[in-house]
């Protein structure tokens, strides 16, 4: 459809190329910008490329609008005269301005018009070309990106234009960027002396598109000096960019573990404090999540306007519904089995099976959607690609914030004491007035509602499904194994360890043979320490 | 802080009216040797350098308060704890700190817990045979026959403990007093050099008490006996020298009228 | 009194006969009521439930050697599924290398899997398993000698109760994750399938599913001897002994490790021959039978039946897996409930099991002196 039309426009393109030639002097440079533009409606893609590279040349302040709309597809040909304009798409009709000018045209009828079509080879000129643009003519924030986009694809011609932008820029950002641009320009410049400056001029940076660049470099440069040069850059590049990589190891390494913390946290004190070995401790999890679902979906369906702050109710909401699981579990089925922790374990599992399946009853098995509010998402990007997700750094300071909270309360608090004496010695604390059971009972719920909270934590960086809790038990169980049961010092110990371990190995291993590789060295871990890192000792432990 | 740095200075002080009780014999004459051994649990010193001798054959009594670190000493000497500093010898010349509890019992030392424990789900007669001396090796019980030599000597000794009529009770159903029976026949089973038995009587009736006393006395005939008690009555109808403990060290030592007069001894007992 | 039969380990328990008799009768009986009587007589029994019935057979050996480690040794193992994996798997390979060139990518050697990975050469563990002799050798050997590995750490190290379950448990989860890789060169996700035949015989025929049948008959008889020759030996008593007071045990002289080892090997190894049994009668097996949950679920089998008694797991294991079959055919949703509800059941109020508490399974057990050799009391472990 489109065939005809442009080859029409591209006798007209001729006519108009003379025509323009003809004008006055004065007028000469808007002619030919006009003239370029309107060639971009040309037939062939030959022709609009020298076309493309005519209207990035002129330094046209309207060439970058105009660049991003080819981009874009929003550039047409004007049937009737073979002018070309912007277009945007408006209830059937082109609402549509001159090109060249910007010079408002009102609504065209769709039919009266012909999209301009690019190939895939245009698109990345014209990305080029636009960056390159917008190095003179766009914003800080756009002559920084476009800066960034030419040192990806740096284009010899550039190299004047960006001296002449860098003398000009204010931005430190934009400047730096900027300077990045034009040595990389600048490293594949004739003179040897040239190159060598160049080279000085990426300095510490760590980038990576410098590595890949200075790579390419070594492959063609023939002048020894310069080679020597190139080679010592790439290792000071690669230094920095494994010391980079470390640090990034080192975030993603404790945000696992305080995913871990939190999933263990609650088993610290079940396990940990009471010694109940709760396999439906992963339930507990899976029940805060689906809280966090509820809640979300009760403030979507009454108060739309505030989804943004669901999570500040669900997670006490969380802690509420899996303590009183908790409670109602203790005081129904656990409370029989103190002292046989292996019939504790199978009657726990038991009772997970069970959960499992009566979320699948209620909520269905497929995954939940928990959304993440607006101010969790996003995040900080640090030089050489650390991205520092929101929501990550959230759940890091929500398990620490938590492991704070329960160890004050665990020293500090009335109920701290009482559940330390029940666990120390509890004939004494029933002597001494304190109600066990009650205590059991709370304990117990306390561990669950953490666990609950966890779930809610955990429903913002993964799926919610009935199996949820099935994915951290084992590992939650580690934790606490590797840190000491009875430590809470060592549950955070032991999870920041396990998960910065599992971080490192990944590059290396993968992630499955790294987890492979982290349960291995565990189960050799407590042979060497039968009691974990933190163990406790004397005779009161070994009965 | 380190027990070797104020160790002379207090010892010196505070040792001195029981040293002449405290002399030290030659490691060779004696069954158990336990020389500066010291045990702390989480910063609490349970064991304090404590040194105590038992010359070959015969009875001794360790009496002390709650915690004076009665049940841990036996715990160092059978292996089931490792000591933070000391020696320990036994039979003069076995150097005891890197066995664990099944050498050592192996070696001959018999140990009988503070609370009885017997194989609640075996019959008197299975536990006793249990405890059998020899034939430990796993492979080798598998295919285990009892000869009648050793069923002669079960039947002995359950006559000795007084528990013939009930040979195949299930040992859960006995009555307390005759699991701490059980427990001493089992050691006697196992035919021990060195016997460590921890509060016997406990739960006994009087009769019982002095039964066992003399049961006691009888064994230590043929091999070295040493008794954890608190009940003063049963000390007594032992006859045999006194080791009083106090916080992880050796108080006092002698007979018990001795003990008992001795002023530090009275001052603990009596918390003055 | 002195005279002892050898066999008096047998002869003696009337539950020991009663078992070895039905087994005896079904290996007799099934395979005439399949191969004897005409389809539509009501007698007849379907191929489809010879192989169900073979397959309740080989959970029947699992559940006897989770019962051995656990009712009699105090040892809870909650993986014991990757030990009957192990076996399974070794099994598999052998059934694999018979396929040959029926293949879907014909090779005459390399499964189709391993040519679907473009290896050209297959991995030095597959070789000698097209020999059926390696196979069965692999079948013990695998599993023993893990379990030997891991036995031999942990119980020297004193890893024991919940601590000895819990990194069991870890160790079927990382075998999971690594059979699910495709690297490892065992069919990842998909694992071993499509078998043909077996020694010759087409694993689709009757007769083939019937011998099959037989063979987990006779494998489950004689792992309930060599069972009961354990328990009624003097090792027997001493693991009980572990079981009721490990310290105790020590203390007179035993070398705990060694027995716990010693058993826990044998356990495994009969873990791994019921494997081998079960995947030419399912003609699959894949990474999911190391899961957790499966490891959890053989011992509720045992608890169900009853702890302690050899023909106790037996009768768990067939009782449990029947309801399974009913549930997940009859009422899909509702046989988690179940599951989950048996575990608390079980443990709040049948601590003993099927066996110890209805008094008409309760056939008495074997002394050698003959008295009580005793059921187990659960917790009794101090």
């Amino acid at each position: 459809m489109f065939e005809p039309l442009v080859r029409r426009g591209r006798l007209f393109a001729a006519a108009g190329l003379i025509l323009f030639g003809l004008a006055a002097p004065l007028a000469a440079h808007a002619a030919n910008f006009a003239d370029a533009v309107n060639r971009l409606g040309s037939d062939g893609f030959a022709e609009k490329s020298t076309a493309i590279d005519e209207v990035s040349a002129s330094g046209h302040p309207r060439a970058v609008e105009i660049l991003v709309a080819m981009k874009e597809g929003r550039l047409y040909v004007r049937l009737a005269d073979n002018v070309v304009v912007i277009g945007e798409e408006a209830a059937g009709a082109i609402n549509a301005a001159l090109a060249a000018t910007g010079e408002d045209l009102g609504p065209l009828a769709a039919a009266a018009v012909s999209q301009i079509v690019v190939n895939n080879r245009l698109r990345a000129k014209l990305e080029s070309a636009a960056s390159r643009q917008s190095v003179i003519a766009g914003d800080a924030t756009g002559r920084r990106k476009a800066a960034e986009a030419l040192l990806k694809a740096p284009i010899p011609a550039a190299a004047s234009m960006l001296r002449d932008a860098l003398a000009k820029e204010t931005d430190v950002a934009a400047k730096t960027a900027l300077g990045l641009a034009l040595a990389a320009v600048e490293l594949s410049d004739p003179e040897p002396a040239r190159r060598l400056a160049a080279l000085a001029q990426f300095g510490k940076t760590s980038n990576p598109q410098v590595k890949n660049l200075i790579q390419a470099r070594m492959a063609l440069e023939t002048d020894e000096t310069v080679r020597a040069a190139l080679a010592g850059a790439l290792q000071g590049i690669e230094k920095r960019l494994a010391l980079y990589n470390i640090a990034l190891n080192l975030f993603q390494g404790i945000s696992l573990g305080s995913v871990l913390l939190l999933a263990a946290l609650g088993l610290a004190i079940t396990f940990g404090v009471m010694g109940v070995i709760n396999m439906a401790h992963g339930e507990m999890i899976m029940l805060g999540a689906y809280t966090a679902y509820g809640v979300q979906e009760i403030f979507r369906a009454f108060a739309p306007a505030a989804v943004d702050w669901y999570l500040p109710v669900a997670v006490p909401a969380a802690f509420l519904v899996a303590g009183a699981a908790g409670i109602l579990i203790e005081r129904t089925v656990i409370r029989w089995l103190y002292g046989r922790p292996l019939e504790t374990l199978l009657a726990t599992w038991g009772l997970s099976l069970i959960l499992q399946q009566l979320v699948r009853t209620i909520f269905g098995a497929p995954n939940k959607e928990v959304a993440n509010p607006a101010w969790m998402t996003g995040g900080i990007e640090l030089a050489g690609g650390i991205f520092l997700a929101h929501n990550r750094i959230i759940i890091i300071v929500f398990c620490l914030a938590m492991l704070g909270v329960l160890a004050v309360a665990i020293r500090y608090s009335r109920f701290g004491l009482e559940m330390r004496a029940v666990t120390q010695n509890r004939a004494m604390a029933d002597s001494m007035g304190i109600a066990t059971g009650r205590i059991d009972a709370l304990t117990f719920g306390l561990g669950s509602g953490l666990a609950g909270m966890a779930g809610v934590a955990l429903s913002q960086i993964g799926n919610v499904s009935p199996n949820l809790g099935q994915i951290y038990i084992i590992d939650s169980f580690m934790v606490v194994v590797f840190g000491g049961v009875g430590s809470l010092w060592g549950t955070l110990v032991g999870a920041m360890s396990l998960g910065l371990v599992n971080k490192f190995l990944e590059p290396y291993a993968g992630a499955v043979l790294g987890k492979i590789l982290v349960l291995v060295a565990i189960i050799l871990f407590i042979q060497y320490r039968p009691r974990g890192l933190f163990a406790l000792k004397g005779r009161a432990v070994e009965n | 802080m380190s027990p070797a740095a104020h160790a002379p200075l207090a010892g010196a002080i505070a040792h001195q009216p029981t040293a002449a009780l405290h002399a030290q014999p030659a490691r060779k004459d004696t069954i158990l040797y336990l020389d500066g051994v010291s045990v702390s649990f989480d910063g609490f010193r349970v064991l304090n350098d404590l040194s105590l001798y038992v010359l070959a054959g015969g009875l001794r009594a360790i009496i002390g308060p709650n915690g004076a670190g009665k049940t841990t000493m036996m715990d160092v000497i059978t292996g089931k704890t490792k000591p933070d500093a000391g020696e320990i010898y036994f039979d003069g010349n076995i150097d005891l700190i890197a066995l664990d509890e099944t050498h050592i019992a192996n070696l001959g030392i018999g140990r009988k817990f503070q609370k009885p424990t017997v194989f609640e789900n075996h019959t008197v007669f299975e536990n006793l045979e249990l405890a059998l001396k020899g034939g430990r090796d796993a492979f080798a019980s598998l295919f285990f026959r009892l000869g009648g030599e050793q069923r002669a000597r079960i039947g002995e000794v359950l006559e000795t403990v007084a528990l013939a009529d009930r040979r195949f009770r299930i040992a859960g159903d006995l009555s307390h007093g005759q699991k701490q029976w059980l427990e001493i026949g089992m050691l006697l089973m196992q035919d021990p050099e060195l016997m460590l038995i921890d509060e016997p009587v406990a739960g006994m009736t009087d009769a019982e008490t002095e039964e066992t006393a003399s049961l006691l006395k009888e064994i230590a005939k043929t091999r070295s006996v040493v008794v954890v008690e608190h009940d003063m009555d049963f000390i007594r109808a032992l006859d045999c020298r006194v080791t009083v403990l106090h916080e992880g060290s050796v108080l006092a030592e002698g007979s018990l009228d001795a003990v008992q007069a001795n002023e530090r001894v009275v001052e603990v007992y009596l918390g003055r | 009194m002195n005279r002892i039969s050898p066999l008096a380990f047998l002869t003696e328990s009337r539950a020991a006969l009663v078992t070895l008799g039905l087994l005896v009768a079904a290996a007799a009986i099934v395979p005439v009521l399949n191969l004897m009587v005409p389809v539509g007589s009501p007698f007849h029994v379907p191929t489809w439930m010879v192989t169900l019935l073979g397959k309740y057979l080989t959970y029947a050996l699992l559940a006897l050697s989770v019962d051995l480690i656990w009712g009699f040794c105090g040892i809870l193992s909650l993986g014991h599924g990757a030990f009957f994996a192990l076996g399974g798997y070794a099994m598999g390979m052998y059934l694999m290398r018979q396929i040959g060139e029926r293949g879907v990518y014909k090779h005459p050697v390399l499964p189709d899997f391993i040519v679907f990975l473009n290896w050209k050469d297959l991995p030095w563990y597959w070789h000698g398993f097209d020999i059926f002799p390696v196979a069965l050798l692999m079948v013990i050997l695998v599993p023993g000698a893990l379990a030997f590995a891991f036995g031999w750490f942990a119980f020297h190290s004193r890893v024991t109760g919940v601590y000895l379950s819990i990194i069991t448990q870890a160790l079927t989860f990382a075998l999971m994750l690594a059979f699910f890789r495709n690297d490892m060169g065992f069919g990842g996700n998909n694992g071993l399938t499509d078998f043909k035949d077996m020694l010759g015989f087409n694993l689709q025929a009757d007769g083939t599913r019937v011998a099959l049948f037989v063979a987990s008959a006779v494998a489950l008889a004689a792992g309930y001897v060599v069972c009961r020759f354990i328990v009624a030996s003097r090792l027997g008593r001493v693991l009980i002994a572990i079981r009721d007071a490990e310290s105790r045990t020590r203390f007179l002289g035993y070398r705990v490790e060694h027995y716990m080892l010693f058993v826990f090997v044998v356990s495994a190894v009969l873990a791994g021959v019921a494997g081998a049994l079960y995947v030419p009668q399912v003609g699959i097996i894949n990474p999911s039978e190391f899961s957790p949950a499966n490891s959890i679920e053989i011992v509720i089998w045992v608890a169900v039946g009853g702890r302690g008694s050899l023909h106790g797991a037996i009768l768990g294991a067939i009782l449990v897996n029947y309801a399974k079959t009913y549930f997940t055919g009859a009422l899909p949703e509702a046989w988690l409930y179940v599951l989950g509800g048996l575990f608390i059941v079980v443990t709040l109020f049948l601590p003993k099991g099927i066996v110890g508490s209805i008094p008409a399974f309760a056939a008495r057990d074997f002394s050698l002196f003959g008295h009580r050799f005793g059921s187990a009391k659960t917790g009794a472990r101090p």
